[in-house]
């Protein structure tokens, strides 16, 4: 195979786009999906500062090094979710990327500050661990970006992700959360404003981003996270690009710039809630429709009294640690 | 050949040369779920694997949810 650009010795092929590329195009062209995908949807204006949400793993790293090399200033804000090895694994690899660029990376320890980890959590409140991580770091992340000034959190969801939330949402007809999948939702209300600057590239590009600019990733797959809904979504979604590429493109880009605005009313009416997947989790913005107050403990946006953290850090902080295990799950 | 796989980690002995297609197909893999790493280069799915290549099957698909991945 020959790269499309330079007819030079490929070494990636995207059926989805026809092309073949070297290693020196591929960069490009993953420079340009990111840059192009920020200037359409307006998510950052130049001089703005912006927070990366970083895991350790492919898509959070690329997105840093992406935008870095796009000129953004950017910060880093690591969760430690206390899942056992595999978080230990994962932070090393943020702290690494970090230091060896000279990039500034905030962390938050679940256990240090909150006295409680995502499988304790799980374990306490009987629900897959997915919706404790998910809530635990939306709040996070939002309450770092908006403390820390910065004018956008940056999330390295890619259109993997995005089209497997889409997915779910389309069969469950999640109205709530399907009026407000959208690559941008802007800050108010408490919320910063989020973006998703990867989804024009698919997994498969992300990986092979970081194998191509040398950036050390955590390859292994979260142990709480497997077999769930998400990934079966992912799996039937890869199986129809196999055989039709470009599906999962049109599925996303044609629901965002043809569909979204349809289900804009069943959105709650906060700008900028959660991820927008039905993971079972209680959330603040999510589907209610409640209006928003703020949590009286920490100020957060809620829907109560108080947030859902901080419901969460009453029910699982100092609750007996459980050791990590897969989780079970209904077949 | 060797071949390594991950989640869970192991390793296979396959037959070379053999092509990149070829050896997703053989080990049922979709393409779109991995990369295919020869001798720590990335590699297209018309390569040629050499018998004596060493191979790493990476899978690229991540699961959970929420922000930070």
């Amino acid at each position: 195979m020959k790269c499309k650009v330079c007819r030079g010795p490929a070494v990636i092929d995207l059926p989805r786009h026809n092309a073949n590329f070297c290693a020196d195009h591929f960069l490009r062209y993953c420079r340009n999906q990111v840059e192009r995908v920020i200037h359409d949807y307006a998510m950052l204006t130049p001089g703005e500062r912006v927070l990366v949400a970083v895991s350790g793993g492919k898509d959070s790293l690329a997105l840093w090094d992406l935008l870095g090399e796009l000129g953004w200033e950017t910060d880093g804000l690591y969760v430690g979710l206390g899942i056992g090895d595999y978080s230990d694994v994962s932070g090393g690899y943020a702290r690494r990327f970090a230091a060896e660029r000279g990039l500034r990376l905030n962390e938050v320890d679940l256990r240090a500050t909150y006295d409680f980890d995502i499988p304790t959590a799980a374990a306490v409140t009987r629900r897959v661990p997915c919706s404790a991580c998910g809530l635990s770091k939306r709040h996070l992340f939002d309450a770092a970006a908006v403390d820390g000034g910065y004018d956008a959190m940056a999330t390295g969801h890619n259109l993997d992700d995005e089209a497997a939330v889409l997915y779910g949402n389309v069969l469950r007809w999640q109205m709530a959360y399907l009026g407000r999948q959208r690559p941008v939702l802007p800050a108010g209300n408490g919320f910063p404003r989020k973006v998703k600057p990867l989804v024009r590239l698919t997994e498969r590009e992300t990986a092979a981003y970081c194998v191509l600019r040398g950036i050390d990733y955590q390859v292994e797959e979260c142990p709480m996270a497997a077999g769930n809904r998400h990934l079966g979504y992912k799996e039937v979604l890869n199986e129809m690009e196999r055989r039709s590429p470009g599906t999962k493109s049109s599925f996303y880009f044609g629901f965002v710039d043809r569909a979204v605005d349809l289900f804009a009313q069943e959105a709650w009416s906060g700008p900028s809630g959660g991820v927008g997947f039905d993971d079972g989790a209680a959330d603040d913005g999510g589907a209610s429709g409640r209006p928003l107050g703020h949590c009286t403990r920490c100020g957060a946006p809620a829907e109560s009294d108080l947030c859902a953290f901080c419901r969460l850090v009453d029910r699982a902080g100092g609750a007996q640690p459980v050791p990590v295990a897969p989780p079970r799950r209904r077949s | 050949m060797k071949v390594l796989l991950r989640n869970p980690r192991r390793e296979l002995d396959v037959a070379g040369p053999i092509s990149v297609t070829r050896l997703l197909q053989q080990l049922d893999l979709n393409r779109e779920s991995v990369l295919v790493i020869s001798d720590g280069t990335l590699v297209p799915g018309d390569a040629t694997l050499a018998d004596d290549a060493s191979i790493e099957i990476r899978p690229v698909i991540s699961g959970g949810e929420g922000p930070g991945r």
